[in-house]
């Protein structure tokens, strides 16, 4: 058995492969977008840019200070984290009294900042990244080759997304977090920090934003440019899946990886636009998004 | 005469006039940014639409009259007409999808659609891929006025936008325009009072996406080609920072806006380089944390003021 419907199973594996090495990227960032929507109401654009400078301050910790990928792999989401912080104390608080669209707006502004800094500092050519020599190589499994740093990146996504589901649905932390999301002044009137939940939240997000561009960083070239072109999947992503659940978010990133990867294999032009295409088809069938409830 | 039909016979002297002042090309290229965000207003500040994929119907309409007048040799008005046409349907496509969301979501639906037209322009044949279409002919007026001379150039440009800003004018001030007010300020009660909410805002994003379309098309005409850059989220996002830092929701704020954003593009462009997106950015930040009546809006605010003051 070497080939299935036509098409080579290696062939096949490799591209199912790389497709959930980008659905684990577009799970944990519309993870992040979905958490901070739940907390914030609203649409972090600057999350592209967040992950763009995690990735970039792996490389530079690199270049600049030796540091490698292990410690970066913590220390760079804590940095992109604290600057979340720093963001949400310094400007969204302004905001929340107003139409969420102006979140939006706000960070949008951030990301162009953002994005020109690292353009001006850097260009726009992709600095290489190399695999840490632990996750260099990999195993045959028989059918397939699978390159040991492919499968630590889906690995580690999986973990981070699921600790994120537990913490929110399991522990006493998240509960206060799911009051907070539900009824703000009524938690708050029970004794909970509301605005610290918040600021928190805030840095959260960025902070999985940052550690899911510190596990691209080997993978692509670090370039200022790779959150743009992310982030706007992504969204396509957060529409089709809703934001209603987490679950729902992990899943949906995941599966639109994969489909993506399989699309790449059989009619490679459309590779690019398949993820918009299934967002107009779910728009028409389920506007709400196939795991969103319509409020 | 009234005071307001006064201000605007003198701004349209103050546009005449200007191409001997300033270089033509960029005023045509303000006009063309002007009309591309009033259009954009149409659906931010009267109708509370945020749209974030408009750069398509712009590059759309420009790709489509460029091919039309260099492909097909059409004449240069229906080069444009067909552009224009092209964006509308598009709209009609890109707004009957987006307007089954609201708020943030339809932000997120509108650029990932417009995201989708970037990349078939990317890999279509007839788009010339990363080069664009270039080379294409100004043509002339009705076979008569050659539009190679950038003065003519300037008069027709010049007379498209005062149409196109007249078209809007009076849709904002019709009682169409008064139900997308209604529809802006309180949904659910518009939907109540018995209007047909979906087929407004349709409408709306269709008239707003063509008006792009001709702002596109006339700046193809202008420069002479047509990129992916005018494609570009970028370009979205631009329109949205021209009309709000004019002022959304009033009728010159986007004029006001988009000449102040072209001007100080061209006057960076070659001092400061690639930091211009961070003082694009800056820009928008400051306008949405404590300027978000825009330049116009403010004007008007303290003139009321004034006005009021024993």
């Amino acid at each position: 058995m070497s080939e299935i419907f036509g098409i080579p199973v290696q062939a096949l594996m490799a591209q199912l492969m790389l497709g959930l090495v980008n659905g684990s990227f577009y799970a944990v960032l519309s993870l992040g977008l979905a958490v901070i929507f739940g907390m914030l109401n609203i649409i972090n654009f600057a999350h592209g840019a967040l992950y763009m400078m995690g990735a970039f301050l792996a490389w530079m910790g690199l270049e600049y200070l030796g540091i490698g990928y292990w410690p970066t792999l913590l220390l760079a989401p804590l940095a992109v984290g604290v600057f979340g912080i720093i963001v949400e104390r310094g400007m969204l608080r302004w905001l929340y009294k107003l139409d969420h669209l102006y979140g939006l707006l706000l960070t949008f502004g951030l990301a162009l900042v953002i994005e020109g800094f690292f353009t001006n500092a850097y260009g726009v050519s992709g600095q290489p990244y190399s695999i840490p020599a632990q996750l260099s190589g990999g195993f045959n499994l028989g059918f397939m080759f699978l390159p040991y740093y492919r499968g630590w990146v889906i690995v580690a996504s999986l973990v981070v997304c699921f600790a994120t589901w537990f913490g929110i649905e399991k522990t006493r932390l998240g509960a206060y977090l799911r009051a907070a999301t539900e009824n703000p002044q009524l938690t708050q009137a029970f004794g909970i920090n509301v605005p610290m939940m918040v600021m928190l939240t805030y840095g959260f997000g960025a902070a999985l934003a940052g550690f899911a561009g510190v596990l691209a960083a080997p993978v692509i070239q670090v370039s200022p440019l790779m959150g743009s072109h992310l982030i706007i999947t992504v969204f396509a992503v957060v529409v089709i899946g809703g934001m209603g659940s987490i679950l729902g978010s992990i899943l949906t990133g995941l599966g639109l990886g994969v489909i993506e990867g399989i699309t790449n294999l059989l009619y490679p032009a459309a590779s690019n636009t398949v993820v918009f295409v299934i967002m107009a088809i779910v728009l028409m069938v389920r506007p709400a998004g196939l795991f969103g409830k319509e409020k | 005469m009234s005071r307001n039909a006064f201000a605007y016979l003198a701004l349209l002297a103050v546009g005449i006039a200007l191409p001997f002042f300033v270089y033509p090309v960029l005023v045509m290229k303000i006009l063309c940014f002007a009309l591309f965000a009033c259009a954009f207003n149409l659906l931010l500040g009267y109708t509370g639409l945020l749209s974030f994929g408009h750069a398509a119907f712009f590059g759309t309409a420009a790709y489509v009259a460029g091919y039309a007048i260099k492909g097909w040799g059409f004449p240069t008005e229906l080069g444009l007409l067909a552009g224009t046409a092209a964006s509308a349907l598009l709209g009609w496509a890109v707004g009957s999808l987006a307007i089954r969301r609201t708020g943030i979501y339809f932000a997120m639906v509108t650029l990932a659609l417009a995201q989708m037209v970037y990349f078939i322009f990317l890999q279509a044949p007839f788009t010339g891929g990363e080069d664009g279409l270039q080379g294409i002919p100004r043509g002339t007026i009705l076979g008569l006025i050659s539009l190679s001379d950038d003065l003519n150039l300037y008069y027709f440009v010049l007379a498209i936008f005062v149409f196109a800003f007249w078209l809007i004018y009076r849709t904002i001030h019709s009682p169409f325009g008064h139900v997308l007010t209604a529809i802006r300020e309180n949904e659910p009660r518009a939907i109540s009072l018995g209007y047909d909410v979906a087929k407004y805002k349709l409408l709306a994003f269709v008239l707003s996406a063509g008006l792009s379309g001709l702002a596109g098309a006339t700046k193809m005409l202008v420069f002479k080609f047509a990129t992916l850059t005018d494609a570009h989220w970028h370009g979205s996002g631009e329109v949205v920072l021209m009309t709000i830092l004019g002022g959304m929701g009033t009728v010159l704020g986007p004029v006001v806006g988009s000449s102040v954003i072209v001007t100080l593009q061209n006057e960076l462009a070659d001092k400061v380089g690639s930091l211009v997106t961070v003082i694009m950015g800056v820009i928008f930040v400051v306008c949405v944390l404590a300027f978000r009546r825009g330049i116009v809006g403010e004007v008007s605010a303290l003139y009321k003021r004034m006005i009021g003051a024993p």
